[in-house]
């Protein structure tokens, strides 16, 4: 089990690696909407942090 | 005879034409019609019970949504050769990588749970029991996918997608008004005004129509198909041809519960079947074979969608060409997210309500990110090149996405917080 999990978690570190550097040209308009996405992204989790919270009070 | 030989070279050509179509005609097909699973089919009874035939444009009007989003997945795996997972991984780096494999992971084995749901439900009316359906539909789904063949295991699915069409005669058995669907149905109106309720119902028509799902499954299915670059133009036609498809079908519900189930509350399809037997025996029959189908094509598109984008990440074998021996880890997570989500529906006061909700909410999380990154990568002119989204492409694909974002973003809201928009 243990040697499973130390498997698994090399896969994950050499997927990291791989994929370490995005490959596609990373322009104003690519950069701008990226980080649109974080921000939306962030925004709806809060919202869905906020509602379970709701839930569970 | 110079006429007949003509008229023969003609046919011939046609012909050709329509062989090389079946040849590539899969993966638009499959997506599109599979789009209409058991929450789509429980949508759309529910539009046609609520609303009548008066929707029935707004219906219309997604069959481009749908045709313009789903080709660029034709074009992204035909050029790059890669699924959706792996362009994303390949293209944004590891962070968006996993971001979207882990909120696909999570949205699909949920959206599997709602599909036997819909499937249990559906037999329940034939007396079959839940346990029985759920092992009956994981050894079909096994047979189907075991063969070792993309080619059968797609030719199968387009006859689960044919029996789709069993709404078409339902409709015409419920002898709706032809004049009413015309005046009421093809001209834009909101009946009773735009408020919250019509609102959620529109949103979750787009909701059931482009799904993070579909993205991911057909891009990979164009690239197990091994389609090239010059397979490009009937891999759009496939993918209009579903999209129309799909559209049709959706209408076709709408007309059987706006002629028969007008002014009743529907909250699943099942309940919709059940009320239609008491009226039309066939009619009702029907809707709920209608509905185990859908649940049942839903099922098989989604499960291997996850498993391929797994497949690509991590290096598995993952091809439906390959024996089980040749891609164990493929075909594992196959059956262990197929498993596990019909278990869900046998236990005994399963929260399903709550997983359904939450399906709708952890989906629009997913649809922007990935729809942003779809049409990132289609402008991606080193990996592209002439297969490039062009100007008029960007401009008609970057509406869809910029109107889904902001619409789909408020159907999550009302979803989470149904009283804010009433």
């Amino acid at each position: 089990m243990p040697s499973s999990l130390h498997r698994f978690a090399a896969k994950i570190r050499e997927i990291n690696q791989r994929y370490s550097k995005p490959h596609i040209e990373m322009s104003l308009g690519v950069k701008i909407s990226l980080m649109a996405l974080r921000i939306y992204l962030l925004l709806l989790v809060s919202l869905i942090l906020y509602k379970f919270v709701l839930m569970l009070n | 005879m110079n006429l007949f030989s003509k008229l023969y070279y003609k046919f011939r050509k046609y012909w050709k034409a329509v062989q090389l179509y079946l040849v590539i005609a899969g993966p638009g097909l499959v997506v599109m019609v599979a789009d209409n699973d058991a929450g789509g089919i429980t949508t759309y009874a529910a539009t046609g019970a609520k609303y009548g035939y008066n929707l029935i444009w707004f219906l219309l009007i997604l069959i481009p949504v749908a045709y313009y989003v789903q080709e660029m997945t034709v074009r992204l795996g035909a050029v790059t050769k890669r699924g959706h997972a792996e362009a994303i991984f390949n293209g944004f780096g590891a962070f968006w990588g996993w971001f979207s494999l882990i909120d696909l992971m999570i949205v699909d084995w949920l959206t599997l749970v709602t599909e036997f749901v819909g499937m249990t439900s559906s037999l329940r009316i034939f007396g079959v029991s839940p346990w029985l359906t759920v092992a009956g539909v994981v050894a079909l789904m096994g047979m189907i996918v075991l063969n070792g063949r993309y080619w059968t295991w797609e030719k199968i699915a387009l006859l689960f997608c044919a029996l789709n069409l069993i709404y078409i005669p339902g409709a015409f058995m419920v002898n709706p008004s032809v004049s009413d669907i015309l005046k009421n149905g093809l001209v834009p109106n909101f009946p009773g005004g735009f408020n919250g309720e019509l609102f959620f119902f529109l949103m979750a028509n787009i909701g059931t129509t482009i799904a993070p799902w579909m993205l991911f499954f057909q891009q990979s299915a164009v690239v197990d198909k091994g389609m090239q670059e010059k397979d490009i133009p009937w891999g759009k036609f496939d993918t209009l041809l579903g999209s129309i498809l799909t559209v049709v079908v959706a209408i076709f519900i709408v007309i059987v519960t706006g002629t028969v189930l007008k002014g009743i509350d529907i909250d699943s399809a099942s309940q919709a079947a059940e009320h239609l037997l008491k009226t039309n025996h066939y009619v009702g029959t029907f809707m709920a074979i209608g509905l185990f189908d859908a649940g049942l094509l839903g099922a098989i598109c989604i499960s291997l969608a996850s498993s391929w984008a797994f497949g690509e990440i991590f290096g598995w074998a993952h091809s439906l060409n390959q024996k089980i021996r040749e891609a164990p880890w493929f075909y594992a997570s196959y059956f262990f997210t197929l498993i596990s989500a019909g278990l869900i529906v046998l236990i005994p006061k399963a929260p399903l309500v709550l997983i359904t909700l939450f399906v709708q909410v952890v989906a629009v999380t997913l649809l922007p990110a990935a729809l942003v990154f779809l049409i990132l990568l289609l402008n991606d002119k080193k990996h592209m090149g002439e297969h490039c989204n062009t100007l008029t492409e960007n401009l008609i694909g970057g509406f869809i996405v910029v109107s889904i974002v902001i619409l789909s973003t408020l159907y999550g809201i009302s979803v989470m917080f149904p009283n804010l928009f009433q």
